[in-house]
């Protein structure tokens, strides 16, 4: 019998990232309309594989994930290791639009969970024109501390084992055990103070509240979907952040926690799709 | 729920985890003493190499722990339902709720995180309706 191979397919391209060139991984399938995919702090692309492998959004949309430069399969710049990784709200907005760029996407829709729905609320008040439709997922325009970061990177706490564990209880209970575990992989797999980097600019770097009143749902779409076991993006924090852009569509996902496309994908679904055929409808 | 009662299941620890073989294994690494408190009665729990040795009921005087993990009796009950609320389901999420508190010296809790959630949820669905 023929290997049955995914529809997924990977390249490497060198882009211009963070300032320098970086070797960036970009995976995609299906067609149609450009749904660029943004993975959450200290993960990669491949928390959309189920998206990717889903003939209902394949049939209809083009979906692409890049993994982040020290993500995933995208190597860090030359001089990595002296330096300590950083994430900011001007190179996450850079490396997004670098991409669309090169990939010369026409007005992508852009899902992105986390990290990647803070990204969404300034992609949608600065850059609304280069988007005909933005989902935050698990997106807020702002969030109180709740940890200590560093407890990420130091060498007497394993780094892998320790992003995992903080993380674990972010997977709400009702999701399959395979894909709670394959969800937090790819955090105990993470490069060492990569998930810490990517929290500057999730904690330090990015309040937002300071640009809702910016969005313009009629210029671009904007959807949120938050889990309810969400501790990290509270069901609150995007209820309070829907409640600032008029215009904005929130919806509380039950059963769900911070990584849904991962940790439950068959849930998701539901959640996704209608949102996915909204955008199809708008053309 | 009293804290006699959160007590009772932490009592029961040694026979919930030594017999998981993957989750001793985990906790291998893993020797030392903690407080879980509940409305301010602490039980003590000494762990050696993974294995649970003993469960004591507080108060006590001068005794030596690294790490404690507090919260109200009815907090740890809705820990332990089979499927917690939101918020409930996880003790850094119950940190984040401000219904727990993770205090003393955090470095062996954050070295053995996982198996340190793991041996606290192992009563999960193993006790009775409030």
């Amino acid at each position: 019998m023929a290997i049955q191979f995914e529809p997924i397919v990977g390249r490497y391209a060198t882009l211009t990232m963070f300032d320098r060139p970086c070797r960036v991984y970009i995976e995609e399938a299906g067609q149609g309309i450009p749904l660029l995919c943004l993975h959450t702090a200290g993960a990669d692309g491949r928390q959309y594989r189920h998206l990717m492998t889903d003939p209902a959004i394949t049939e209809h949309f083009r979906v692409i994930a890049f993994d982040l430069p020290w993500h995933g399969k995208s190597t860090p710049p030359v001089g990595f290791h002296d330096e300590d990784y950083q994430l900011t709200t001007t190179r996450y907005t850079d490396a997004v639009l670098t991409v669309a760029d090169a990939l010369e996407l026409d007005r992508p829709a852009l899902i992105g969970c986390s990290m990647g729905g803070r990204i969404v609320l300034h992609l949608a008040a600065h850059h609304a024109e280069r988007f005909r439709a933005l989902i935050g997922v698990e997106c807020a325009d702002h969030q109180t501390s709740w940890y200590d970061t560093t407890w990420l990177n130091r060498p007497d706490v394993h780094g892998g084992e320790i992003c995992a564990a903080m993380v674990s209880g972010l997977v709400a209970p009702q999701s399959p055990d395979e894909y709670r575990w394959e969800t937090l992989w790819g955090y105990m797999q993470s490069g060492p103070g990569v998930f810490k980097g990517d929290l500057y600019f999730y904690r330090e770097d990015s309040d937002f509240r300071d640009r809702t009143a910016l969005i313009d749902t009629a210029k671009c779409p904007l959807y949120l979907l938050t889990g309810e076991y969400d501790y990290s993006c509270t069901p609150e924090d995007t209820e309070r952040t829907a409640a600032a852009i008029p215009g904005a569509d929130a919806v509380i996902m039950k059963e769900q926690g911070h990584f849904p496309m991962s940790e439950n994908p068959a849930k998701f679904r539901e959640y996704i799709l209608p949102v996915l055929d909204a955008i199809r409808g708008a053309g | 729920m009293s804290a006699d009662q959160v007590a009772a299941v932490l009592a029961r620890l040694p026979e919930l985890v030594n017999r998981r073989e993957p989750l001793v294994r985990r906790g291998r690494f893993f020797s030392g003493e903690f407080l879980v408190e509940a409305d301010g009665v602490p039980v003590h729990v000494k762990v050696h190499e993974g294995r649970i040795e003993t469960v004591e009921k507080g108060p006590f005087r001068m005794r030596a722990w690294r790490f404690a993990i507090r919260a109200e009796a009815d907090a740890w009950l809705r820990f332990w339902e089979p499927v917690p609320a939101p918020g409930y389901h996880d003790v850094i999420a119950m940190g984040r709720l401000g219904v727990a508190r993770l205090e003393g010296d955090l470095q062996p809790l954050m070295a053995n995180l996982r198996y340190i959630k793991e041996v606290l949820a192992s009563p999960r669905g193993t006790v009775g309706a409030r």
